[in-house]
């Protein structure tokens, strides 16, 4: 009955104190829109390392010759050569869930044509590299097993490399050399941006790995074998059964480890968003910090107002207020004071992530969780308060006649 | 005098007594009182000897610690403090030496304060017109929306003196209303008081001049928390022929 008033009572004392008010909603705008965009942001970067991890292809095995611990790498990937041709053949040929395999050589090179040069990643592959990594081709065709076979010098080059060598000329069938090498481009990639590790993937030439063996890395062992299995449900099988394969045919014995990795895309893609998880744990962890600030500020400017209101408080109970009214009016004044910081960090904090997603290309941003999770901080701060100054508004209106005869 | 006859205001051995830890202090020592309806009792006496804590009693602002307080007819010496606080929202009227208005908080929203915590919920445009009504009957017509820094001592008096009018009380209180101001702005205020006074209104206040408490008819003075004196004044004061007597020609009272 007495609410509406008590309403009107209280609107009025926060506009008669604006600025006292903008400062006290201030606290909670900033803390909710941390909270948010934070959040946001570290959400953006965790979808952004999962599609990165999907451009890997679909149902990937990776085996990397060198061994590794479970706690992490020792001799590093790809860092002892113990991968052997002979290694993916057998992989090819004895294991049923396997639809594709390519043997990878890799290294850095100087290439040339015309009078351009430019510095790039050197892929050795074979023919089935481009449906695994689901990488089409934007202009002329893949190399074929054919020219695998014959170690033909023929190349197939990312977006970037193109750009880089030829420019805005047609590429296919054009000759370039890497390392003096004369190797004709059949074929350029689609865009694929960049990779989880923050590299540029279309800055590649690739090559068959027989050529890449024979004419440029003059090794003999693999740096790494993609494998590729018809359904997700064959992942772990056909990883274990790599392992033994592998053990068996590098004739290690029971007691030693693995002089080489396996990993499932799924173990990458855990890795990778466990470390995004953290992040954006560690970023909601500050703006939190930031949020709580912020709600005590909101009761620590309330509070020293109560006494800077003893005697506001005064002459309100000498015209008749009851000491329930100066109570409703506080708790009316902080939660309407809270809950219009709580939006406006909403609207401001929403604003930010998006303002981000669209400067850093990142997909949307925005999390509900954190919205209601800010929205439901800002409301218990100012619930909190209402408990929290009880005591010392009581302690004003007990003391009224005292403050309203001074 | 006691035009009306029934006491408003009755005291029966009231006394209230302060209590800071091992400290007692009787500031009010067994006052029997009646006053009646559509008195101006003025309520003297030397510093510190009771007046505004009796003051505070009346204006139902203190419980007495024995005795009894009779204010039109009710025992409010029994009741409860939110009793307390609805008589001084809807019988009493109470006007502070320094004023006590809300800073920075326009005259009209002053005035509509006790309304705010009255029985009736009114609109806004309610409050506007009452206040704005009796703001005109204290002479702060065209000052409705200034604050109380950009109005003179006298004029937030006036102020204060509309908002305990608001709600029509039966009694009008003031504590030293005219301590902070100059003498030809304590005659205005005087003015006011009488005005009421004839129109009905019962008005108890306290001051230290001599001069101002004879604008009442009814002089209490205290001494030691108990009445030394209480005389009818034989021929009080008329504030509009005092007003009279000092304006000059180019500087009208408006009281
Ligand atoms: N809240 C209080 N606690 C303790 N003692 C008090 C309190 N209020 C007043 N007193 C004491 O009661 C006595 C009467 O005080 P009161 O304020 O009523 O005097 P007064 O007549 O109004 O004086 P003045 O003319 O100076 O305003 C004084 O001795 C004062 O110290
Ligand atoms: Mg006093």
């Amino acid at each position: 009955m007495r609410f509406g008033s008590t309403l009107k009572i209280a609107f009025r004392a926060l506009r008669r104190n604006k600025l006292r008010s903008a400062l006290t909603a201030l606290g909670i705008i900033i803390g909710v829109a941390a909270v948010i965009a934070m959040v946001g942001i570290g959400n953006g970067a965790k979808a952004q390392v999962e599609s990165q991890i999907a451009s890997l292809g679909e149902n990937i095995i990776l085996i990397f010759s060198g061994s590794t611990t479970a706690s992490g790498i020792r001799t590093g990937w790809g860092g002892a050569g113990t991968l052997k041709v002979e290694d993916a053949e057998a992989i090819r040929r004895e294991l049923p869930g396997v639809t594709a395999v390519s043997e990878e050589v890799s290294s850095t090179s100087q290439i040339a044509a015309g009078n351009q040069n430019w510095f790039t990643r050197v892929l050795g592959e074979s023919a089935e590299y481009f449906d695994i990594r689901q990488w089409a081709l934007s202009n002329g065709a893949p190399f074929t097993p054919q020219d695998v076979r014959s170690a033909n010098k023929v190349c197939v080059i990312g977006a970037t490399t193109a750009s880089q060598i030829f420019g805005s000329d047609d590429p296919i069938g054009q000759t370039l050399r890497v390392k003096n090498v004369p190797f004709t481009v059949t074929g350029v990639l689609t865009s694929k941006g960049l990779s989880a590790q923050g590299s540029d993937q279309d800055d590649v030439l690739i090559m068959p790995f027989t050529s890449a063996m024979k004419r440029i890395t003059g090794g003999t062992t693999l740096r790494s074998i993609n494998v590729q299995v018809a359904n997700a449900s064959d992942l772990d099988p056909t990883q274990q059964q790599i392992i033994s394969l592998l053990r068996q045919r590098h004739g290690i014995r029971v007691d030693r480890e693995d002089d080489f990795t396996v990993r499932t895309q799924k173990e990458i893609a855990d890795t990778a968003t466990a470390t995004t998880d953290v992040m954006t744990g560690l970023l909601g962890a500050i703006a939190g910090v930031s949020l709580v600030v912020g709600g005590i500020g909101i009761m620590n400017i309330m509070l020293v107002s109560v006494t800077e209101r003893t005697r506001e408080i005064g002459t309100r109970m000498a015209v008749g207020a009851h000491g329930r009214d100066i109570l409703t009016q506080f708790l009316i004044e902080a939660v309407s004071l809270s809950a219009v910081g709580g939006l406006l960090g909403i609207i401001l904090g929403v604003g930010v992530s998006k303002a981000l997603s669209i400067w850093k290309e990142w997909p949307s941003l925005i999390s509900p969780t954190s919205i209601v999770v800010a929205l439901l901080v800002s409301a218990a701060v100012g619930i909190f308060f209402g408990f929290y100054l009880r005591e010392p508004l009581l302690g004003s209106i007990q003391s009224m006649p005292c403050a309203t005869s001074e | 005098m006691s035009a009306n006859g029934a006491a408003v205001i009755q005291l029966i051995g009231v006394e209230k007594t302060y209590r800071a830890g091992e400290m007692e202090v009787r500031a009010v020592r067994g006052i029997s009182l009646e006053i009646c309806r559509g008195e101006f009792v003025a309520l003297m006496g030397s510093s510190g000897s009771g007046k505004s804590t009796l003051m505070n009693m009346l204006g139902a602002l203190d419980r007495p610690t024995a005795g009894r307080y009779l204010l039109d007819g009710i025992d409010v010496s029994q009741l409860s403090r939110d009793q307390l606080a609805d008589i001084r929202n809807g019988k009493l009227g109470f006007v502070f030496q320094s004023f006590n208005l809300l800073p920075r908080t326009s005259a009209r929203e002053n005035v509509e304060l006790p309304l705010l915590y009255g029985k009736h919920q009114l609109t806004n445009q309610q409050l506007r017109e009452k206040a704005d009504r009796v703001l005109a009957a204290v002479g702060l017509q065209g000052r409705e929306d200034h604050h109380p820094s950009q109005l003179s001592g006298g004029q937030q008096q006036r102020v204060a003196i509309a908002r305990a009018l608001i709600n029509g009380p039966e009694v009008l209180l003031a504590d030293e209303p005219t301590g902070n101001l100059d003498s030809r702005t304590s005659i205005e205020i005087m003015g006011i008081f009488q005005e009421l006074n004839d129109r009905g209104i019962t008005i108890v206040m306290v001051t230290h001049e001599q001069d101002i408490a004879s604008y009442a008819r009814r002089n209490v003075v205290m001494r030691d928390g108990s009445v030394q004196s209480d005389i009818a004044v034989a021929q009080p004061l008329i504030a509009k022929t005092e007003l009279g007597k000092v304006a000059t020609a180019d500087d009208q009272p408006t009281a």
